[in-house]
């Protein structure tokens, strides 16, 4: 069996992030990137299958600049067999229609029985991705997947529906499932794994050695800020009696009750 | 300290570090924060106790001798391993010193002055984690003048029989295995490997200690304990051995020391942001910046000094008195940066919420183990004087 899982690169969740000088984006330059968390709970899900199943190949994918082959390693050094890295500055950070259509070329070539994704990314948070890419390679996806159970033909899963109901969905190999966090417990990368991960292979990919050609973003970026602090609190002061009643005035003024 | 990326004003990531490098440093970063820290502070708490439950997690990690070669251990070159140890002191300086122990102290003795064999029988469960060693050279009356030690191996038919006390030992009553150091009936120093259920092995807990509360230490009892002579480590004869241990460990330490600097220095300066005095934050006032630059000044120094170390490591370029250099002046640094992130801190800094006080306290034993602060500067007198002052 071979399971394709997609990961990206993003600033650390921990960074010190500050907005560029044209106010379009972050400033990239010296913070640290990790792999997005939805995306490691996809990965761990992946290599699952294979301490389950030997046979099993787990390809990783990433799109993005230079600096995501130490994603890419870090996969390779909890288990995945091997990594596609599209290193194409058009495709990277460009929007979700076309970084799907991109994935989606990878699945081509690769054809895999399973593609994993994180649910959505820790930077754009849009979830738009994985339910794109099976559209445009027509096979049958699940989203906000906490367990997945690989059968013969099919792989069932269950999702998180609001309200903390569980649905159970069956669906036929191949076929995708966006993972939610919190699916598992994701590995460390062993220092004996990340030894040998040197010795497995990153395939390096433009989009136009994938075919596709017309992916850079549709969507531009105006601006990205940090919303105003506005000082609108209101400090009640005085004895408890005071503050309750001052409380309770308030409330009814703004006629939220 | 959850929101924690480091410390590194040189660039040294995207300039000096390979790829290989920076995820081991991740990882084990990562793995600190996530599973180490949270169980810390309850065994800090209690005084001489070491997250044992753990020990399966790091050797998965492959942290145990991580810089051996075979037998089940990483092969990692040394600043990769150095980074391990920055992570891992970051974490505690008892996590790292159990990292040393183990890889250092016990795994390099047997790697290197070993036989085939012997190296075959211990090393591979030493690397799971399935089997602890302890190092055994200090005694109550000789610590930095080891070559004064009383404990005696005396030949009794084809094997030794071995009597003396060694005080100061870390991991003591947690091993199965003790590199124990002793001299024979012609004064000569000699490495046995003394599996710690041997009839006459005893081993007590020392307590009551203010420093390096997540860690045991142990004082050893032997008497008239008899191991056959295919325990001896042949390969080595004279101090060399267990000095040529202390150089590994304290090539460890120096990197280690510097992990503990960058979490002082993390925490000190999240901190002063925070902290309003007088109308505006601590890190607005000048002698406070003054604290934040010296700290910073002072960890870029000794990573440039760590990396350079390692990358001569590498290379076989390295002698010991680098690695005192190297020591030296990274564990006094991180000490000196402890005690002014444990200053900006005020009464917080007294509390195990905050991390300063404990590192702080645990580097008067880095400090003062693998070779006190003087006893470095009397080397490195030696070497540049050709004169013997020690
Ligand atoms: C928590 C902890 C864990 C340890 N773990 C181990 C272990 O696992 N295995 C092990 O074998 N040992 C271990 N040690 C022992 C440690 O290595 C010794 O404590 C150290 O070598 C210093 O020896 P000492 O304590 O006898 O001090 P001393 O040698 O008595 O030194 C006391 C003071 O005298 C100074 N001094 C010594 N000689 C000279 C000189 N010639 N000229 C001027 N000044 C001098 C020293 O610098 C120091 O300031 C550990 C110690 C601690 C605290």
């Amino acid at each position: 069996m071979k399971v394709m899982v997609c990961l990206k690169q993003v600033p650390h969740q921990d960074a010190k992030l500050d907005i560029n000088s044209d106010g379009t984006w972050i400033q990239e330059d010296n913070i640290k990137f990790e792999i997005n968390s939805y995306d490691t709970y996809a990965l761990e899900e992946a290599l699952r299958i294979k301490d389950a199943d030997a046979d099993t190949e787990v390809v990783v994918v990433s799109i993005g600049p230079d600096r995501v082959t130490q994603a890419l390693r870090t996969a390779l050094g909890m288990g995945a067999d091997r990594a596609v890295h599209v290193n194409d500055a058009e495709a990277f950070g460009s929007d979700a229609l076309c970084v799907a259509k991109v994935l989606a070329a990878v699945a081509k070539a690769e054809s895999p029985d399973l593609i994993f994704t994180g649910l959505m990314t820790d930077d754009g948070n849009s979830s738009a991705v994985p339910p794109m890419l099976a559209e445009l390679i027509d096979v049958p996806s699940a989203t906000g997947v906490l367990h997945t159970e690989a059968a013969n033909g099919s792989l069932k899963v269950e999702r998180e529906l609001e309200g903390g109901a569980i649905e159970v969905v069956e669906l036929p190999k191949p076929c995708l499932a966006s993972i939610q966090t919190g699916a598992n417990q994701v590995r460390y990368a062993s220092l004996k794994g990340i030894m040998q991960a040197k010795k497995k292979p990153i395939d390096v990919k433009t989009a136009a050695d994938l075919g596709v050609s017309d992916v850079a973003s549709k969507a531009t970026i105006d601006k990205v800020y940090s919303p105003p602090k506005n000082a609108t609190a209101d400090i009640l002061s005085g004895s408890t009696d005071e503050i309750v009643s001052g409380l309770m005035g308030k409330i009814k003024e703004l006629g939220v009750l | 300290m959850a929101d924690y990326t480091g410390v590194d004003f040189m660039r040294l990531d995207d300039t000096q570090f390979s790829e290989e490098e920076r995820v081991v440093r991740d990882s084990v970063r990562d793995w600190v924060s996530k599973e180490f820290l949270p169980r810390l502070q309850e065994h800090v708490r209690k005084d001489g106790s070491f997250p044992m439950e753990l020990v399966p997690q790091i050797a998965e990690l492959g942290m145990f001798g991580a810089n051996l070669e075979g037998y089940g251990c990483a092969g990692m070159n040394n600043v990769a391993y150095g980074l391990m140890m920055q992570e891992l002191e970051r974490g505690d300086s008892g996590l790292r010193s159990f990292a040393s122990v183990q890889g250092s102290l016990c795994m390099y003795p047997i790697h290197t002055y070993g036989s085939e064999a012997q190296r075959e029988r211990w090393l591979p469960g030493m690397a799971a984690g399935e089997t602890i060693g302890c190092f055994g050279l200090t005694e109550p009356d000789f610590g930095s003048f080891v070559t004064g030690m009383a404990t005696r191996a005396v030949r009794k038919g084809d094997g030794w029989v071995l009597n003396g006390t060694k005080r100061w030992i870390t991991n003591g009553t947690l091993a199965q295995l003790a590199i124990i150091w002793a001299k024979d009936e012609e004064g000569q120093v000699r490495g046995f490997v003394v599996e710690t259920d041997r009839p006459g092995f005893e081993a007590r807990d020392i307590k009551g200690k203010f420093s390096l509360r997540a860690s045991v230490t142990s004082e050893l009892f032997l008497q008239d304990v008899e191991i056959p002579d295919e325990n001896r480590l042949a390969g080595v004869e004279g101090l060399r051995g267990p000095l040529g241990c202390l150089t590994q460990a304290r090539y460890g330490i120096s990197w280690g020391a510097i992990g503990a600097a960058m979490g002082c220095y993390d925490e000190a300066l999240e901190y002063s942001k925070e902290r309003i005095v007088q109308g505006g934050p601590l890190a607005s006032k000048q002698l406070t910046q003054q604290k934040l630059v010296f700290m910073l000044t002072e960890i870029t120094k000794a990573q440039l000094l760590a990396l350079q170390l390692g990358r001569l490591k590498d290379a076989g370029r390295y002698d010991h008195t680098m690695v005192s250099m190297a020591k030296r002046n990274n564990v006094d640094i991180a000490l000196q940066i402890a005690r002014e992130a444990r200053d900006l801190l005020g009464a917080n800094g007294i509390v195990d919420d905050y991390t300063a006080m404990r590192h702080m306290v645990n580097l008067e034993t880095v400090r003062t183990y693998e070779g006190t602060h003087d006893v470095h500067m009397l080397i490195l007198g030696e070497h540049i004087t050709g004169m013997r002052a020690i």
